[in-house]
């Protein structure tokens, strides 16, 4: 890192600031993408929803592992989309960090209700 | 020729930090609406995560949980929910797919652009409109 980023004199605007988080907003859309044509082919093939169908799809160990990822995907994608608008919105930096922290716990909580979801089947 | 120019502008109102009581006048063009209603339906779609998971989570955890998940569906208020969310996550997808063309230099001229945005926010409806008559049982 070169001197001039750190301290007082940080560079916090300008051009590279966000593009990690640009990119991986898109990376992560077009994975739910993928995992939506995936449920789509799954319906037209099948047809009828029954829950042995359901259930059937998703104890899959690889419709588990995708599924995790395309919700793992999803609460990142999230988690950059409300960030940007706390940080549109919400000026004072007391308020906005506590919803950032709140958001991130909340996300996180998704998470493990996810896993726990998918594991169960 | 000067003073013309200097006319146009000043009958032009101008916006600057725009307050809540000329945001409602504002006319926005369609790749404005469609903007913030990517914005909004994102949020409602992070705010009904906890809803739509423990609706997975019935679905999915056994025979009995699906028929609990068939009654919690079943019911109007519900449905009614859940295609507001479908609309969010319709309008979300295509609105987030014209973002990802845009980003490849698709369709960035304006007339193409504000043409697009309209298409978005047609398919959106069309297809949430779709989805609801499917879900209200009328096919």
């Amino acid at each position: 890192m070169p001197i001039y980023q750190i301290g007082p004199k940080r560079l916090v605007v300008g051009a590279h600031y966000g593009l990690k988080e640009w990119i991986i907003q898109r990376i992560t859309a077009i994975v739910m993408v993928v995992f939506t044509v995936v449920l789509l082919v799954d319906y037209c093939i099948t047809g009828s929803a029954t829950y042995e169908g359901w259930a059937g799809l998703f104890s899959n160990q690889f419709m588990k592992l995708l599924t995790l990822v395309t919700f793992i995907s999803l609460f990142y994608h999230a988690w950059i989309g409300i960030r940007d608008i706390w940080m549109d919105y919400i000026k004072p930096v007391s308020i906005r960090l506590t919803l950032q922290v709140f958001s991130v716990l909340y996300l996180v909580a998704c998470a493990a209700y996810a896993v726990q979801i998918l594991w169960k089947v | 020729m000067v003073d013309a120019n200097q006319e146009v502008k000043s009958a032009k109102p101008v916006y600057r930090n725009i307050g809540l009581a000329q945001l409602v006048k504002y006319r926005l063009p369609w790749a404005g609406k469609v903007s913030i209603l990517h914005r909004i339906s994102g949020a409602v779609l992070f705010l009904m995560l906890p809803f739509i998971l423990y609706i997975f989570d019935q679905s999915l955890a056994s025979e009995l949980s699906y028929q609990n998940f068939q009654a919690i569906t079943g019911n109007v208020l519900v449905k009614i929910i859940c295609l507001g969310l479908i609309w969010c996550f319709l309008h979300h997808f295509c609105a987030g797919i014209r973002y990802l063309l845009l980003d490849l230099e698709i369709g960035v001229e304006k007339h193409e652009a504000n043409r697009s945005a309209i298409v978005v926010f047609c398919i959106g409806v069309a297809l949430t409109a779709v989805v609801g008559l499917k879900l209200f049982g009328l096919y």
